[in-house]
């Protein structure tokens, strides 16, 4: 294996509906942003790409990264399509990793997209519930957000978990979200905005989901050499952790839990793991990716986190898989204040900030930006790499969600109820 | 050769939603031949009134929701008969859904916990309020009269 930099990012901006762009012409936008991002790499210093899109059903097409390929003008280079859920974009990314950090390509673009909008919005929710067990937990009434209600009931059984923690991360990512002229629904919150919004499964309202979205992002990735002749700010990837689970929910065990290198038995002698409240590969993604990156303590070595927050419930869950706090601690995490940015002003609602910051989807995460499912984990990608470029403010155009100091920044994508996990870290060069 | 060949015109027209840019609607729809293939004695246990698991012989791992093979060790499994009285592992009620289940809503989904069973099983709780489900409830199974073959053949009650 050999050093991976991303020299490169670009995306559109998501939104619930592009019907005057296709899938082609989303990613060959955001693919033009990040060519134009680094002058010095033409078309033939490209040795391949990889593609990242979930559904078949949503594109009405086919092998699309088919099209997309020659619709950028990458025939006839290798390239082959990524899929695995809503940690599709996760993947690709990695998948783009392995094809560099092998010598396979020097220089690999990770390409992905979703285009949501072309069925309606439960149509959609019978698409994504098919990525559910299709004898056994579909026909009872596969629902996505059935089934994270299911689960973080029982993580409030457990844990104590309340829902204004959940609401106070819809504060979060919604109002981060205002600064990020990509994101989809930016938007100032209260907590009794989150609670009256429309009930979708219980304790679940509408803003405790996330959006379906269109749009594509592009990252590009290479060797040390290329890195260094055609970008003079690479971001290096110095870990990747892929994990996953049993399909069904109702097949998970009630063991012990995964232990990363700060925590010890002792912290966790009743818990039943990872049950319904867990993910045991979201922690084994992070597990693998600490360990190739050399990180003993997340939450101290790291600057800033985007992580899957496709529901307001998954990103208190989250937290403890990654170890950014105990398991049963992410409502508090929140209730520290330890996620927001150090200054935004949140509102009334929002906690008080204490002594640990350490923030976690600047961006405004899926909440907010929106989630179409293959660009998402590039999306993440992204805006990582800007801000460890330190180029918010040049892409975005305000520096307001700019992590100073930011040297070191994990990304996570997820599937299903946490069937495949992917944690990436990502370091300023 | 027929320099003057045509394609008979038709009637048929095409839904339009939008005309800048074009957006049509695009029909399609399929019917599988599905089989439930290993996972079927389940199904036909159903319409017997039984519930059926799958249990390990090798390392003793049981299974609510069946499986031909264990997922701890890689054995084959064998049938066994669930209890039909367990407790709400968790709940949740639908007040959306996937297309296919709108009509259906409010609905109220669990997961089941037997006692000696290491794993659970996803269903329909009915003959509750919304806000009356909680963990820990018992609740006990029930099953359609004119079996349909599907998971929601059996349903849950509470004791």
């Amino acid at each position: 294996m050999r050093p991976v930099y991303m020299i490169s990012g670009g995306i559109t901006k998501f939104a619930k509906a592009h019907p005057d762009k296709d899938f082609r012409l989303m990613v060959k936008e955001a693919f033009d942003y990040a060519m134009d991002d680094v002058p010095g790499l033409s078309r033939d210093l490209i040795d391949g790409s990889v593609c990242s899109y979930f559904s078949d059903h949503f594109t009405r097409q086919l092998k699309a990264g088919a099209m997309v390929q020659d619709y950028l003008g990458l025939c006839p280079m290798p390239s082959r399509r990524i899929e695995g859920g809503g940690a599709t974009g996760g993947l690709c990314l990695q998948a783009a990793w392995e094809a560099v950090a092998s010598g396979r390509m020097e220089v690999c673009i990770a390409f992905g997209f979703e285009t949501m909008s072309r069925v309606n919005t439960w149509k959609g929710n019978e698409f994504i519930a098919h990525a559910s067990d299709t004898n056994f937990d579909y026909p009872v009434g596969g629902f996505y957000t059935g089934y994270y209600a299911m689960m973080v009931h029982r993580h409030m059984h457990e844990f104590g978990t309340t829902v204004e923690q959940m609401a106070r991360v819809a504060i979060k990512n919604h109002r981060n979200a205002l600064f990020n002229p990509y994101a989809q629904s930016p938007a100032g919150l209260s907590i009794a905005d989150v609670r009256s919004s429309p009930m979708v499964s219980t304790p679940l309202t509408i803003l405790d989901c996330c959006q379906m979205s269109d749009g594509a992002a592009v990252a590009i990735l290479a060797s040390e050499a290329a890195a260094e002749r055609l970008c003079n700010r690479p971001v290096r990837i110095t870990g990747v952790g892929c994990g996953t689970d049993a399909m069904r929910m109702a097949d998970r065990p009630h063991g012990r839990v995964i232990l990363l290198p700060h925590e010890s038995e002792e912290d966790y002698r009743d818990l039943k793991y990872p049950g319904v409240h867990s993910f045991r590969g979201g922690r084994t993604a992070a597990k693998l990716a600490y360990r190739m990156a050399g990180i003993t303590n997340p939450v101290e070595e790291l600057d800033f986190v985007e992580l899957h927050d496709a529901y307001t419930s998954s990103e208190i869950q989250t937290y403890e898989d990654l170890g950014l706090c105990r398991y049963g601690k992410g409502g508090l995490f929140v209730d520290q204040g330890c996620p927001f940015m150090p200054d935004i002003d949140y509102g009334s609602d929002a906690p008080a900030r204490g002594e640990r910051c350490l923030p976690v989807n600047p961006s405004g995460g899926l909440l907010a930006c929106g989630h179409p499912v293959g660009a998402t984990g590039l999306m993440q990608a992204v805006f990582a790499f800007w801000q460890l470029q330190d180029t918010v403010g040049k892409h975005m155009g305000n520096e307001t969600l700019r992590v100073r100091g930011a040297k070191r920044g994990l990304i996570h994508s997820h599937a299903g109820t946490g069937t495949y996990i992917t944690v990436t870290i990502l370091e300023r060069a | 050769m027929n320099r003057n060949a045509k394609l008979p015109e038709t009637e048929e027209g095409t839904i339009l939603f939008n005309t800048d840019p074009i957006v049509i609607r695009h029909h399609y729809e399929i019917d599988y031949i599905h089989s439930y293939a290993q996972d079927s004695p389940f199904f036909a246990g159903l319409a017997k009134k039984k519930l059926l698991g799958s249990k390990c012989e090798a390392c003793g791992h049981i299974y609510a929701t069946p499986r031909g093979h264990c997922m701890e060790c890689g054995a084959a499994t064998r049938w066994f008969e669930l209890p039909q009285r367990g407790r709400v592992h968790t709940f949740t009620t639908c007040h959306f859904g996937s297309e296919a289940f709108l009509k259906e809503t409010p609905f109220t989904l669990i997961l089941v916990e037997f006692d000696g069973v290491d794993t659970l099983f996803m269903s329909r709780l009915i003959g509750v309020e919304p806000d009356e489900a909680r963990i820990g409830m018992p609740v006990r199974a029930r099953f359609v009269r004119n079996c349909k073959f599907r998971p929601t053949d059996v349903y849950f009650v509470p004791e």
